[in-house]
């Protein structure tokens, strides 16, 4: 991983965060409840604030007014918050294992003594990936359905359509399920054909997720990576499995994905956002706290080039700026003075 | 005009009188003017006891008009840390078109609220602060959010208050303890009520609570989805007496339902079932009004106010640049 030393914190010299500083971004475009509505944007203490009652209860102005224009600074990398860990495999279907090693697949007759045996603990797991036509699948489904744990239908025999036999992607359009169904769709421009993409989303726009499918080898260029077990050839978007000619993941990132999926699909803008942040948060059950910009949610958030293609300007996680684009411009602010108060 | 006209008509009569030792060099204005201290003042009064009636081509021109008056007394009274000026404001559609421009100046850099103290004149009674429908709402959509006025100077009757009456009688200490309004702002119904001052108030009422009368609680259920049990039935409101004690009041009528309101309220007798007649008895009223309001004025009514059209307020506005997300002035 090639460093980066900058003295320069992110986003040029935005006053130090604390629980208290109330930050008014002004004048921005934000995704809200399926529309771009021009408003303000507040902050306090990592969390987005709704900004009537601090003035008419608080009675508070805010501290920092942030106009996002003009100027360049270099970035710098920072690390979002872990929600848990989504495992994939190993019981998954043989015959759909992708660049999966085929000695590690395991069935699950067993039930979930073997799911246990396997993970060990499964207190940080947050999702699992399982082929269900697996004899014994649908009872540990059922289990980690209870457990809370968010399970995910992949690499299963059953992902094939057929008009005679539509699978998985009939069940986009089903009526019998009561709860929306998700699915995840990794938008690279190599995993799926763009046909696909735009089939899929005409026949479900709510449920369709963003995936990446990035694995550790995103972010390090050209050539052969080791990950894990397996050597990786990586040749500008696609990554390989040297010894078999199997995708193997992808590099790409989730900007790259929303706007593959504009330019692709043909989705709008809101669409493309709400797939890459509204959808999965609500696959994950957390869309009261990540995933929008209502009032009260974290406020992780992204600002993004309004003109042109999709840019990433700058990230902000609990409210504090952790990246900024090597050519991004520098925020300007204005701070209330202490003699304002 | 007018006014340019009696200055110098009292200058020249003063200067008749003046005692001997001026008549003897030169006479230079400040002497003059500083001969008689109580000269100024006395033109103000006779200068500015007058309503005025501005009529315009349309609601724009009113809303552009009220914005720039608003933001030149601002300005000319140069408030600060020790002198805040206080504004009295409605709520509703004319208004809000006032507030719109008020905004956009506000963004080109042309008014700061700063210093600026604000009192509302009514709230529903009942409804949450937050309720999309209350008058928090309103004033904080239209105005309060846009700008930079301190929110502890910003001033709305609490309709949820535990003991309503005490509201009201704070309310006009408030009043009194931020030194009287210098301005205050408000729109007319089609009964000739100011705030929810209905037909029968009391010309000399004060801040209080007020039940709604039926017309204005039909005229509302559009609002509150049409279901008229979802409808406030009390509000709380200032009275007319606390509107005539302003210094200044502007009122904004606009829209022919409102023509016959401004005909009994300027061409008729002061009378409590058209209470915005009683500011025929304040020292300065300007009556802003479009086209279509002036429908059932006598047409020597209006000859005779638009014989004596103030200059519109801030000229210089019409080459503002609001830049790529303001609106344009109009012209007035």
């Amino acid at each position: 991983m090639p460093s980066i030393t900058s003295t320069t914190p992110p986003c040029g010299n935005l006053p130090t965060h604390t629980d208290t500083t109330i930050y008014q971004f002004i004048n921005c475009r934000l995704v809200r409840r399926g529309r771009i509505v021009k408003d303000d944007f507040w902050v306090r203490g990592g969390k987005i604030l709704n900004p009537e009652p601090v003035f008419y209860v608080e009675k508070l102005q805010a501290d920092v007014k942030v106009i996002p224009r003009i100027k360049k600074t270099p970035g710098g990398p920072g690390g979002a918050s872990i929600l848990g860990v989504h495992v994939e495999g190993p019981f998954i279907s043989p015959a759909k294992k992708g660049a999966h090693p085929l000695q590690y697949l395991e069935g699950v007759e067993e039930g979930m003594s073997k799911v246990l045996d396997v993970y060990g603990s499964i207190d940080n797991i947050a999702k699992i990936t399982i082929a269900p036509e697996l004899p014994g699948a649908q009872e540990v489904i059922r289990h980690l359905s209870s457990r809370g744990i968010v399970v995910s239908v992949g690499e299963s025999t059953i992902s094939e359509f057929h008009h005679r036999d539509p699978g998985l992607v009939g069940l986009l359009t089903s009526r019998l399920i009561s709860h929306p169904v998700h699915y995840g769709i990794i938008s690279d421009g190599i995993h799926t054909h763009p046909a696909a993409l735009r089939i899929a989303h005409r026949a479900h726009p709510q449920g369709i997720v963003l995936v990446t499918d990035a694995m550790a080898a995103m972010g390090l260029g050209d050539g052969v990576h080791q990950i894990g077990q397996m050597k990786v050839l990586v040749e500008g978007r696609k990554a390989r499995l040297v010894d078999f000619d199997t995708l193997a993941g992808s590099v790409v990132t989730m900007d790259d994905c929303v706007r593959h999926f504009i330019n692709g699909a043909g989705v709008s803008l809101v669409e493309a956002i709400d797939a890459a942040t509204l959808h999965p948060a609500r696959v994950m059950g957390i869309d009261h706290l990540k995933g929008t910009l209502e009032y009260g949610t974290d406020a992780d958030f992204v600002l993004v080039l309004d003109k042109g293609p999709l840019k990433v300007l700058n990230t902000f996680i609990a409210g504090e700026c952790v990246y900024s684009a090597s050519d991004a411009p520098n925020l300007t602010f204005t701070q209330k003075s202490p003699s304002d108060i | 005009m007018c006014e340019c006209v009696c200055v110098c008509v009292r200058l020249f009569v003063l200067a008749r009188q003046l005692p001997a030792r001026f008549t003897h060099r030169r006479i230079c204005v400040r002497e003059l003017l500083s001969a008689s201290a109580s000269l100024s003042y006395c033109c103000h009064i006779i200068t500015t006891s007058k309503m005025r009636l501005v009529i315009l081509e349309d609601s724009e021109r009113v809303a552009e008009w009220a914005a720039r008056y608003v933001i030149k007394r601002i300005n000319d009274f140069q408030p600060g840390p020790d002198k805040y000026f206080v504004l009295g404001l409605p709520t509703g559609s004319t208004p809000e078109g006032t507030y719109k421009k008020l905004v956009q100046y506000h963004m080109a850099g042309k008014i700061s609220f700063k210093y600026v103290k604000t009192f509302n004149m009514d709230e529903y009674v009942g409804i949450p602060r937050d309720h999309v429908q209350s008058y928090h709402t309103f004033m904080w959509e239209s105005l309060f959010k846009h700008i930079d006025i301190n929110p502890v100077n910003v001033h709305i009757l609490n309709g949820n208050a535990e003991d309503l009456e005490q509201e009201c009688l704070s309310y006009e200490k408030k009043i009194v303890e931020a030194g009287g309004i210098e301005l205050f702002i408000g729109g007319i119904g089609p009964d000739g009520h100011i705030a929810f001052n209905e037909p029968g108030s009391s010309l000399v009422s004060r801040t209080r609570v007020k039940t709604l009368n039926q017309e204005t609680i039909t005229a509302n259920a559009r609002f509150f989805n049409n279901d008229i049990s979802q409808v406030p039935k009390q509000a709380l409101t200032v009275g007319v007496g606390t509107v005539m004690e302003a210094r200044e009041v502007m009122v904004l009528i606009t829209g022919s339902h409102k023509a016959y309101a401004l005909h009994m309220a300027i061409e008729e007798g002061v009378n409590h079932m058209w209470t915005v007649s009683a500011f025929q008895q304040h020292k300065r009223t300007i009556m802003l009004c479009d086209e279509d309001a002036t429908l059932e004025l006598k047409v020597k009514t209006v000859k005779y106010f638009r014989s004596c059209i103030p200059t519109p307020p801030c000229d210089e506005f019409a080459e503002t640049e609001f830049g790529p997300d303001g609106g344009v002035p109009v012209v007035l």
